[in-house]
């Protein structure tokens, strides 16, 4: 939904940064108003993932240069932990498995610590499951997932529905999906596109970062950014992502070469 | 970056470091036959236990100091330590309002409170500061039940037949180099008796305080479970802060007869050395639990974080038929520590059974061994084991290694180890800060995660304490 006079909750300008010294975003610009469906698209290496783990303060990555600002805040000085509770949220590719912690616990002491600080009152073990199974049901999950480890022993599948379980109950004001729909069958994709339609309100922002067309038919985005050698080499509407699916990415090639060459 | 910053995190200062300023009766420096024989003479004990000790020393005068664990450390002048050091007061107190005052606040300040308003209302504690025992709590209460728990030096002169009947029986005074200087000079330590049929009524507990800085501890525990009887039984223990290394070498010995149960609990916090590893306890323990009697089971559970050494394997002999032994163990190291810890256990009887849980957790430049027997014997028909053993690393300049043994000569019987080793990775940390939780929580949920299966092994109002020593030890600046 796109609303010009929205109030823009992340905006990001001239972005640079590196991964063991290895320039990968060249200057990112980007801004996202409340209540919009942001897509960017690109092939590997295009530096989509790197931007959406700088955005949440993963260590390995340093910025360069440019400035990220979430609210009016200065997102780029805030540890990672504390931009979660203000809260941004990353959806990763890969959710790593934590063996003996259990994923009911994990979940609670995530959402508590949020709660905290938008100054709502912590809930305790009988309050927090009450939530959690409602919440379950926007990514239709089993409640036996609760009492194993986080994500331990999880399908592909499975792991990208707990992702949006923890959306669900960290309710995001932005939220970077890295590559949500890969590793998911058809049934699975509907199910995760359900959950972060019903998520979107106009107070909130999505930000899907994927390399195909198949999860944009689900969720429709109010813009579509191509990505290419760390910077947004075009910006449009949804048809952007139907021009991309029917040429495929060389024309990017031959722009990004234009591009260089001036 | 991140391991350094998890490196920082485990780095904690010390809390018990603190030394406490009392007058105290030390003999001199050194070991003879001479000091055995006064040591003797002091707790004023019957001929047989000073023939027990003078036998053992003059074993351990033959015996050679073992090498074989995977350790490193200058040899240890055995000349320059004093063997026997009390706190200077009357005899023994007969109620606690005789105790020195001092000593009373230094076991508060430990977080052992011994006066009756303010002691635990479900644990009995025996306080074991230095060479002596200052306090047993809930004694009478206990002896309603039949059940002793004193000081062993008191048992020595209380239930003498009780002592000669087993003291020595399940770790002889030759078994190893340490046991056999531990038979010669044991000084105080723990008794505990649950006579047949008995659930011994709370858990029994002892603080074990090592004060003098030239001191050796070397403390004896003895429990005796009689036929049906139960217990609960946890030690603690902590020491100051001192540059120089301080000699600890401690047995215990279980005794379960038919149908008896014994679990015993450690939380072992003794000063560690700082971070160069200058400092800190040499830690030489023989730990060993007979199951005598049929379907006896003895459970050992231990939280290893402290000394600079820990040279440590508690056992279990399985004798009687069907009889169980358990070992859950945490060992986590820091900085300049080692440990070689581990099990031993010996399968006798028919369709004994024993588990092994091992979890190392290696930090700094520390060394982590966990080195464990599995004995199966021509008659133990049927027998079982299950040894699982786990190593995380933290940070990369830490190491781990496993040393399985395994000998049977039972063709029947059926022995599993499994271990895995693996790092505390910067992503699953990254992964829980990026949902909101700290850095120093998401350290602590792993770790205590890692160490579920051993926690829960903990008598409940000690679970906790586990957790938060832990906690503890992994708290501090975010790098």
């Amino acid at each position: 939904m796109i609303r010009p006079d929205a109030p823009v909750l992340l905006e990001v300008c001239d972005l640079r940064a590196s991964v063991e010294d290895q320039p990968i975003l060249h200057g990112v610009n980007l801004t996202i108003r409340a209540g919009e469906i942001h897509a960017v698209m690109g092939r590997n290496g295009s530096g989509k993932s790197t931007l959406s783990k700088v955005l949440a303060g993963h260590p390995a990555y340093t910025v360069t240069g440019g400035t990220v600002t979430y609210q009016g805040q200065n997102l780029l000085e805030l540890e990672p932990e504390l931009r979660a509770r203000i809260g941004l949220f990353l959806g990763f590719q890969y959710p790593v498995e934590i063996p003996g912690v259990s994923n009911l616990e994990f979940l609670r002491v995530a959402t508590n610590a949020r709660r905290q600080q938008v100054g709502e009152a912590e809930l305790d073990t009988f309050a927090f499951e009450d939530l959690v199974r409602e919440r379950l049901a926007v990514v239709q999950m089993d409640p036996a997932f609760l009492d194993r480890s986080v994500n331990e022993g999880f399908s592909g599948g499975e792991k990208k529905r707990n992702e949006i379980l923890q959306m669900a109950l960290l309710e995001p004001v932005v939220a970077i999906l890295d590559e949500t729909d890969s590793g998911l069958d058809i049934d699975a994709l509907r199910i995760v596109a359900a959950g972060v339609n019903q998520l979107a309100s106009p107070d909130n922002a999505t930000l899907l970062i994927t390399h195909y067309q198949r999860l944009l038919d689900l969720i429709t985005p109010d813009h579509v950014h191509v990505m290419a050698a760390g910077r947004i080499l075009r910006s449009g509407g949804p048809e952007l992502a139907h021009e991309l699916e029917r040429t495929g990415y060389d024309w990017v090639d031959q722009e990004l070469a234009l591009v260089e060459v001036g | 970056m991140t391991s350094a910053a998890v490196g920082d995190l485990v780095a904690q200062p010390y809390k018990y470091g603190f030394v406490t300023e009392i007058e105290t009766e030390k003999i001199a420096k050194g070991l003879s036959e001479d000091v055995v024989r006064l040591i003797s003479s002091k707790k004023e004990e019957p001929a047989f236990l000073l023939d027990f000790r003078l036998r053992a020393y003059r074993q351990w005068l033959q015996m050679q100091e073992p090498d074989w664990a995977a350790l490193g450390y200058p040899p240890i002048d055995y000349q320059d330590i004093v063997y026997y050091a009390a706190p200077r007061q009357q005899a023994k107190k007969t109620s606690l309002d005789e105790v020195d005052p001092k000593l009373l606040e230094t076991f508060e300040k430990l977080g052992i409170p011994l006066s009756e308003q303010k002691r635990l209302s479900n644990v009995a504690v025996d306080a074991v500061f230095d060479s002596v025992s200052i306090a047993t709590t809930f004694k009478e209460q206990l002896a309603e039940h039949g059940v002793i728990f004193c000081s062993i030096s008191e048992a020595v002169k209380e239930h003498p037949e009780l002592i000669e009947r087993y003291l020595g029986t399940v770790v002889p005074g030759n078994d190893n180099y340490f046991a056999a200087l531990n038979s010669a000079v044991f000084s105080d330590g723990s008794f505990v008796f649950i006579p047949k049929g008995v659930v011994c009524p709370m858990e029994l507990s002892t603080y074990f305080r090592i004060n003098s800085g030239d001191t050796g501890q070397f403390e004896r525990t003895l429990i005796v479970a009689e036929e049906g009887s139960s217990v609960s039984y946890l030690e603690g223990c902590t020491a100051p802060m001192f540059d120089t290394n301080q000699l600890h070498a401690a047995v215990v010995e279980l005794v379960a007869l038919d149908d008896a149960s014994i679990k015993y609990s450690t939380v072992q916090n003794w000063y560690a050395g700082d971070e160069n590893g200058v400092g800190g306890i040499y830690n030489f323990v023989t730990k060993r639990g007979q199951c005598r009697g049929a379907r006896s089971k003895i459970s050992w559970t231990q939280v290893e974080t402290g000394s600079a050494i820990t040279w440590k394997y508690p056992s279990c002999v399985l004798q009687g038929a069907e009889s169980i032994g358990e070992f859950y163990s945490v060992a986590l190291t820091n900085n300049r520590q080692q440990a070689d810890t581990g099990s031993k256990m010996v399968h006798v009887g028919p369709r004994t059974r024993s588990t092994i849980v091992s979890k190392g957790i290696s930090a700094g430049h520390s060394i982590n061994s966990y080195r464990g027997l599995v004995q199966i014997g021509p008659k133990a028909i049927g027998a079982k084991n299950y040894s699982q053993c786990d190593s995380m690393l933290i940070g990369d300049q830490a190491g781990a290694n496993t040393y399985p043994y395994i000998r049977s000569q039972q063709s029947d019987a059926v022995v599993e180890h499994e271990a895995s080793t693996c790092r505390l990775s910067a992503d699953q940390l990254f992964y829980l800060q990026s949902r909101g939780i700290g850095f120093e929580e998401a350290v602590s949920m792993m770790v205590s995660g890692f160490c579920r299966d051993v926690f829960n092994q903990l008598p409940m109002e000690f679970a906790a304490e586990a957790d938060k020593l832990l906690a503890l030890k992994l708290e501090g600046s975010v790098g």
